[in-house]
């Protein structure tokens, strides 16, 4: 088994090319929610493949990017109490909240620690009885299950200074929420591929029917992202928009039951905040009421401070495809990814952070 | 219970002098470094290229090598890319008290074996000791001396338009094989690193005749960045090609799963050529027959396009901008 190179033919990319070519003839404007294939079609310059029929935006879906600046200086907050040590994902501490960064704290003195997944997280709690270790929650359906397990194993373990503050989030209201707002024209949506693998595709079944707009879920590979552009086109030529899966090596219609139970036992749903667009009910994440001993939330009295967006910083925007990063003033020039002004430029998920580091159809 | 580094074994007293003369001597055997001198006194002619280095890579040992073997396969290949030829080489070890004296031994061969291979001497060392905690296990540092014959001219300002950039072998293999051992995230690879003296593939190379214009071996921050490096010094465009790039399947697979770029990963074997289009050619055939050139390939060309800028073409056909590393992909793999 590769999996690879498999994904990433020369030939068969250009059949598929040829094929949308062909194919498309109505405009078909499409947006991914994903990080994943934000940086995917970037990298591979898709783009610049596409007839000009096809348009691609890029949607909130870099799990970092969309954490509100409230909700990144609660996590400062906990940071600067003396017997905290944070446990987060790498990205996270590079972000620029409203008057610091985790990073920041952690020059300060903080003791702030990277680590890969929830475990060492709880790992680090085992040794350190003395310490109260907090577990920066991020991420949609893909990580929630995993920082479920950690509770329940917590739990199980009897690890009691181990506390998760839940910034988690969850795509299909959002998606809602998008389409809603009416501020950006779709025809169609190029569905996640982990969220996916854990939700299936039901959960986007509103789309195509109440919207009109076709759904296609994709994998990560060029020639999964072709296909699904592919699809989507198909769908759009023919005006019968529905969900398909192009991604069926990892997502079952039906999604993953063991983490979605998993994820229904910790956590309740709850409204969640999100940059660019504020709060958008039933799309955030946080521990059921049985859970709460392991509530950063609760469990901590501290200050975050009112939130402050970093001024001219347009990542609001670009997260609702309002805008493409090089419509920002401070794109490339104040903005890069050691100076970051805002989370889409940290991120290696995020769009900035992707048009900066591939520089989209450059020395065609 | 077995022996250790002790504070006293950097002392400079007798238990120093016992480590330098039982362990270390008997291994590196040579008339310079027997003397047991304040310096190494020796005799050289021509133009000489002088490099230093520290090692701190973490774990110490890793698939394909350890910290030993890269100090001087690094300082080789340092002296090598300018195309000299290497000498003499200095040692300093920095060690953490209670590390294995096993360990330590097992260090020092793979030393002597990587300076056997490259023909290079140790002529000159040190040894300090820190308290536990004042250093990682052992560092590192080494410094080398090598002579450049006549009539070569390698520097990273003298890529020309039309010249065509060589590639020894596949990328990327150094850093996964490193960082599948690292604490915390282990997985199961079959990935070895690159680790190897270069200099008798460069002396090679260089007894062909005129015509190489850039050299560099691609450690830290991968082919990206020394391609970055050619690209401004010579204030030149650089196109390379996807699809001629080797990447060992294994190495592609890590770098998927834990989010990395091969062209931005370590090597410590290999090396990045820009030279003349008419003998491009007849260096990939005399690279070929050499065991550390096997893979050898050309990737690209310099263009009259994006001075400055590196630009790839994509399997798909787009195109792509590679940059220099930003921020750090691989803490520590060296």
């Amino acid at each position: 088994m590769k999996f690879i190179e498999e994904y990433r033919d020369a030939e068969l990319g250009k059949k598929l090319i040829a094929r949308i070519h062909q194919r498309s003839t109505k405009p078909a404007r499409l947006m991914e929610f994903c990080g994943g294939h934000t940086v995917s079609i970037a990298k591979h310059g898709i783009r610049q493949l596409l007839p000009p029929t096809v348009t691609m935006l890029s949607g909130p879906g870099c799990p970092v990017c969309v954490t509100a600046s409230a909700d990144l200086d609660k996590a400062i907050a906990l940071a600067r109490l003396p017997g905290v040590i944070i446990t987060t994902f790498g990205d996270m501490i590079k972000v620029p909240a409203s008057r610091s960064s985790l990073q920041q704290v952690k020059a300060e003195g903080g003791d702030i620690r990277i680590v890969y997944s929830t475990l060492d997280a709880l790992k680090i709690a085992q040794e350190n009885p003395s310490k109260s270790v907090v577990f920066i929650g991020i991420g949609f359906e893909t990580t929630a299950p995993t920082v479920a397990a950690s509770i329940l194993q917590a739990q199980q373990q009897k690890i009691d200074n181990y506390y998760v503050l839940s910034l988690h989030k969850i795509c299909p209201p959002v998606v809602k929420a998008l389409l809603d707002s009416g501020e950006v024209k779709l025809d169609g949506i190029v569905c996640p591929g982990h969220v996916s693998a854990i939700i299936g595709s039901h959960p986007y079944e509103f789309i195509p029917r109440d919207y009109g707009i076709a759904c296609v879920i994709s994998g990560f590979e060029p020639l999964d992202i072709l296909q699904c552009v592919d699809m989507l086109v198909a769908q759009i030529e023919s005006g019968q928009p529905t969900v398909e899966i192009a991604y069926k090596r990892g997502v079952k219609p039906e999604g993953n039951k063991i983490a979605l139970e998993l994820m229904d036992r910790v956590f309740e749903v709850c409204d969640g905040n999100w940059r660019g667009i504020g709060t958008v009910p039933g799309s955030g994440l946080r521990l059921r009421k049985k859970y709460q001993r392991y509530d950063a939330e609760r469990n901590f009295e501290f200050y975050p401070g009112e939130p402050v967006e970093p001024k001219g910083c347009i990542c609001g925007d670009i997260l609702r495809a309002v805008k493409t990063p090089p419509d920002c003033k401070l794109f490339r020039k104040v903005c890069n990814p050691e100076h970051p002004v805002g989370p889409c430029m940290v991120s290696s998920e995020g769009s900035c952070a992707a048009y900066y580091q591939y520089g989209e159809g450059y020395g065609r | 219970m077995e022996d250790k580094i002790l504070l006293a074994h950097g002392s400079g007293g007798k238990l120093s002098h016992d480590l330098v003369k039982q362990n270390f001597l008997p291994l590196f055997d040579n008339a310079f470094l027997n003397k047991l001198d304040d310096s190494a006194v020796f005799e050289l002619q021509g133009r000489l290229a002088f490099t230093t280095d520290s090692y701190v890579v973490n774990p110490i040992f890793f698939p394909g090598g350890d910290i030993g073997k890269l100090a001087v396969c690094g300082t080789v290949n340092d002296l090598s890319m300018m195309g000299a030829v290497p000498k003499y080489l200095s040692i300093g070890l920095i060690i953490e008290e209670g590390l294995l004296m096993s360990e330590l031994k097992r260090v020092m061969d793979s030393m002597r074996k990587a300076a056997q291979e490259a023909a290079v001497k140790i002529v000159t060392g040190d040894t300090k000791v820190v308290n536990k905690g004042g250093a990682d296990r052992l560092f590192i540092n080494s410094s080398g001396v090598g002579v450049i014959p006549q009539g070569v001219d390698i520097s990273g300002s003298n890529a020309r338009v039309g010249d065509k950039v060589i590639l020894s072998g596949s990328i990327g293999d150094h850093g996964i094989a490193v960082i599948s051992q690292r604490e915390g995230l282990q997985f199961s690879s079959s990935v070895k690193s690159d680790c190897a003296p270069l200099n008798r593939l460069v002396a090679e190379m260089l007894a062909s005749g005129a015509g190489i214009h850039c050299m560099r071996d691609p450690t830290r921050g991968g082919l990206a960045s020394t391609l970055n490096e050619f690209a401004s010094s010579s204030n030149a465009g650089i196109r390379i090609y996807e699809q001629s790039l080797p990447v060992h399947e294994g190495v592609q697979a890590a770098c998927e799963m834990l989010g990395f770029d091969p062209l931005y990963v370590a090597n410590e074997g290999k090396l990045v050529a820009v030279v003349a289009a008419k003998v491009a050619e007849k260096l990939i055939d005399i690279m070929h027959k050499n065991k550390y050139g096997k893979e050898a390939a050309i990737i690209g060309e310099v263009v009259p396009e994006h001075p400055g800028r590196v630009v790839m073409k994509t399997r798909m056909g787009a195109s792509r901008i590679v940059d220099m590393l930003v921020g750090e992909q691989l803490p520590r793999i060296c």
